[in-house]
């Protein structure tokens, strides 16, 4: 469809939970009259004074919102070229943009009566969240979490349980995000009666994607506001890292109609987006398929199988990607490039030293894309970047990587 | 009328309760797999279920991931999942084998190319777990066009309003899956099954079949006796997973089918 004839990029999806061709319900039988109760109950809440007023009583004074626009200024010198802006959401209780979405979902079921909790978590960032506010609500809270996951974000992991929530590892398949979803949907079809499926990212069946990115665009709309306030105008370039996509949907999703400013997605690269498949870039390095319950992007081989991701970043390292984004992607409304595990690390040192942020591997991807066209941009072109995380949970990752040794009582640099 | 549709009604007939079993194609690998199924009709098997690899199981308890795996590990494809049915075609000619799958395999083939090749290599039926009525333009209703039935599962959340397009698209059976839950994992009861299999019947004329949690032969005779037909899977493929022979799993799925045939 030409693009003078949408009127708006901001009303999918259709009734039938699609954005083009993506998205959709495809889950087995058993599911489908829960999502259905889920869709109805979210329309309902959505124009719902009073479930607003409860998440914005909850984002003020449990969550930290308003994030702050910070304009990084040493970057930006350091850079020369255009002027970077960070949206700070790592600034939030928990220390990501994750709790966002987790808020909305909850007070959705505690409105539906639904008093146990399931989520999936790779990093274990949305585990987290969901198990903090269990904890405020004294809900039961199930995470499932890849063993190779558990395995690696031993913090997290214990974060977890001092919040109350049961962590189970996935052993199923390959133990990866992936799997943690598939068992997480394996739990909801067992426990169908009193569990709410508190999904992380702006994937899933219908109504997931949207929901999720409805909850998470508090974070554009912040933006815009604090854009207008700090420059009088809007950004030139919007700027997120993407694994399933919802801090880049949340940042994206108020600006989708504003034609002026450009939108780049930023997906994990791994080792290199080429044949041998060693990242996490869907919409990059993969082609159409369906996996849990929504049609999108996904790493795949010829037969269908679905392959798994592959990043230094556990928050990215999902094979798929959320439906909006493969459709903003189709028709060009949104740019998706990617980058590797080396640049992301290289970010993430840079902003060390030049912001005094240590940020999470996951915008580092973003920064490090920053970091790449910044340069050659004038100095009045405005970016705006999604740091969407605090990097305290990676920086054994990536002290390995830095080849630094932590386990000593001083720690010490072995490279 | 299909073969399904024929192997019921002779079952009619007869009186008898229709076995239908389950086995994962290229479970442990191509070879054995196809020995397995030649050997189920002379099994008592009225009706063969062919799992259709998949990476990713979402319905699937972790027996027949793990068959699926074992499957995909030995190089089995969607194209040699058919050529295993039209192998078997070659001999039998008349037992009923239904596709079991998810979609993303399908999809990714192209759904008319796949469809032609599935009629082609002899494949009677598709469920495909992951399709529900809200998506019956992807693959249900090109299938049926295609002469090839499309069976829809009905499970303990499909309530009465919903039923009715549960019920609309689907042909050859219909599928009841007993219990909320994967396959595999809780048991069924018989006196749990016997008014939804009712209630499914009201509302229409094809059989209903019962399937999950159903494995032992006392079981599939309990359920057997209250439905049209049971399936057996995750039971019989923990068997081939054990790495029982052939013999051992045909014999153990004689002593299924002999429960539910005295039904």
């Amino acid at each position: 469809m030409p693009e003078d004839l949408i009127n708006s990029f901001m009303t999918g999806p259709d009734e039938n939970g699609r954005f083009g061709d993506f998205g959709g319900r495809f889950v087995s039988e058993t599911l489908m009259p829960l999502i259905l109760e889920l869709e109805q109950q979210y329309e309902r809440a959505k124009t719902d004074d009073s479930f607003w007023a409860e998440m914005h009583d909850l984002w003020t004074h449990y969550v930290g919102r308003p994030s702050p626009l910070y304009h990084a200024e040493r970057l930006t010198e350091h850079l020369g070229g255009a002027k970077v802006y960070m949206k700070r959401d790592e600034l939030n209780h928990t220390g990501a943009h994750k709790i966002n979405n987790v808020l909305g979902q909850i007070i959705l079921a505690r409105r539906m009566g639904k008093s146990r909790i399931i989520a999936e978590t790779g990093a274990g960032q949305h585990g987290v969240a969901t198990a903090t506010v269990c904890a405020k609500f004294g809900l039961k809270c199930v995470v499932y979490m890849g063993a190779h996951d558990v395995e690696r974000q031993a913090p997290n992991v214990f974060r977890m349980k001092l919040l109350g929530a049961e962590v189970i590892p996935v052993t199923s398949g390959r133990g990866t995000l992936k799997d943690a979803m598939n068992d997480a949907l394996r739990d909801w079809v067992t426990n169908v009666r009193d569990t709410f499926y508190c999904i992380g990212t702006v994937a899933g069946p219908h109504p997931y994607p949207a929901m999720v990115r409805d909850f998470q665009a508090i974070i554009g709309k912040e933006a815009k506001e604090q854009m207008q306030a700090a420059e009088g105008r809007l950004p030139d370039t919007i700027i997120a890292a993407i694994g399933g996509g919802s801090n880049a949907m949340g940042l994206f999703y108020p600006f989708l109609d504003d034609s002026e400013v450009s939108i780049i997605g930023v997906e994990a690269g791994g080792k290199g987006v080429n044949e041998k498949m060693e990242h996490c870039a869907s919409l990059t390095g993969g082609r159409p398929g369906v996996l849990h319950g929504n049609r999108t992007y996904l790493l795949q081989d010829d037969d269908g199988q679905i392959l798994e991701g592959f990043s230094i970043s556990a928050g990215l390292d999902y094979p798929g990607i959320g439906p909006e984004h493969s459709w903003l992607h189709d028709i060009g409304r949104a740019q998706y490039v990617s980058i590797t595990d080396v640049e992301a690390l290289e970010a993430f040192q840079l902003c060390c030293e030049k912001e005094g942020i240590i940020p999470a591997l996951e915008p580092s991807h973003a920064l490090a894309h920053v970091m790449k066209i910044a340069p050659d941009l004038p100095k009045d072109h405005i970016i705006c970047m999604n740091m969407c995380g605090r990097g305290d949970k990676d920086i054994f990752t990536v002290a390995r990587h830095l080849n630094f040794d932590m386990t000593g009582p001083e720690g010490r640099n072995v490279s | 009328m299909t073969r399904i549709d024929a192997k019921f009604a002779a079952l009619k007939a007869e009186g008898k309760t229709a076995f239908v079993s389950y086995v994962m194609a290229g479970d442990p690998d191509y070879e054995t797999s196809l020995e397995i199924v030649r050997a189920l009709p002379g099994a008592g098997v009225d009706i063969i279920e062919l799992g259709l690899p998949f990476t990713d199981p979402m319905a699937d308890g972790p027996t027949i991931q793990l068959a699926g795996q074992r499957a995909l590990e030995g190089g089995m494809t969607l194209n040699r999942t058919l050529d295993l049915a039209r192998t078997f075609r070659q001999e039998d000619d008349t037992t009923p084998i239904v596709l079991m799958g998810y979609y993303n395999p399908i999809y990714s083939h192209g759904v008319e190319a796949f469809l032609t090749a599935a009629k082609e290599a002899g494949i009677d039926g598709l469920i495909v777990v992951d399709l529900p009525p809200e998506e019956d333009d992807e693959l249900c209703l090109p299938a049926q066009a295609a002469g090839l039935n499309f069976i829809r599962l009905a499970t303990p959340t499909t309530d009465d309003t919903r039923l009715p397009a549960v019920l609309q698209n689907t042909s050859g059976f219909v599928y009841y899956v007993s219990i909320t839950g994967i396959t595999g994992a809780a048991e069924a009861e018989a006196t749990d099954v016997a008014p939804d299999v009712a209630r499914i019947k009201a509302a229409t004329d094809l059989p209903v079949v019962v399937g999950f949690g159903i494995n032992t032969p006392e079981k599939a005779a309990a359920v057997g006796a209250v439905a049209d037909g049971v399936v057996v899977g995750s039971a019989i493929v923990s068997k081939i997973g054990a790495g029982n022979t052939v013999a051992d799993v045909s014999a153990f799925v004689k002593s299924l089918s002999d429960g539910a045939h005295s039904a």
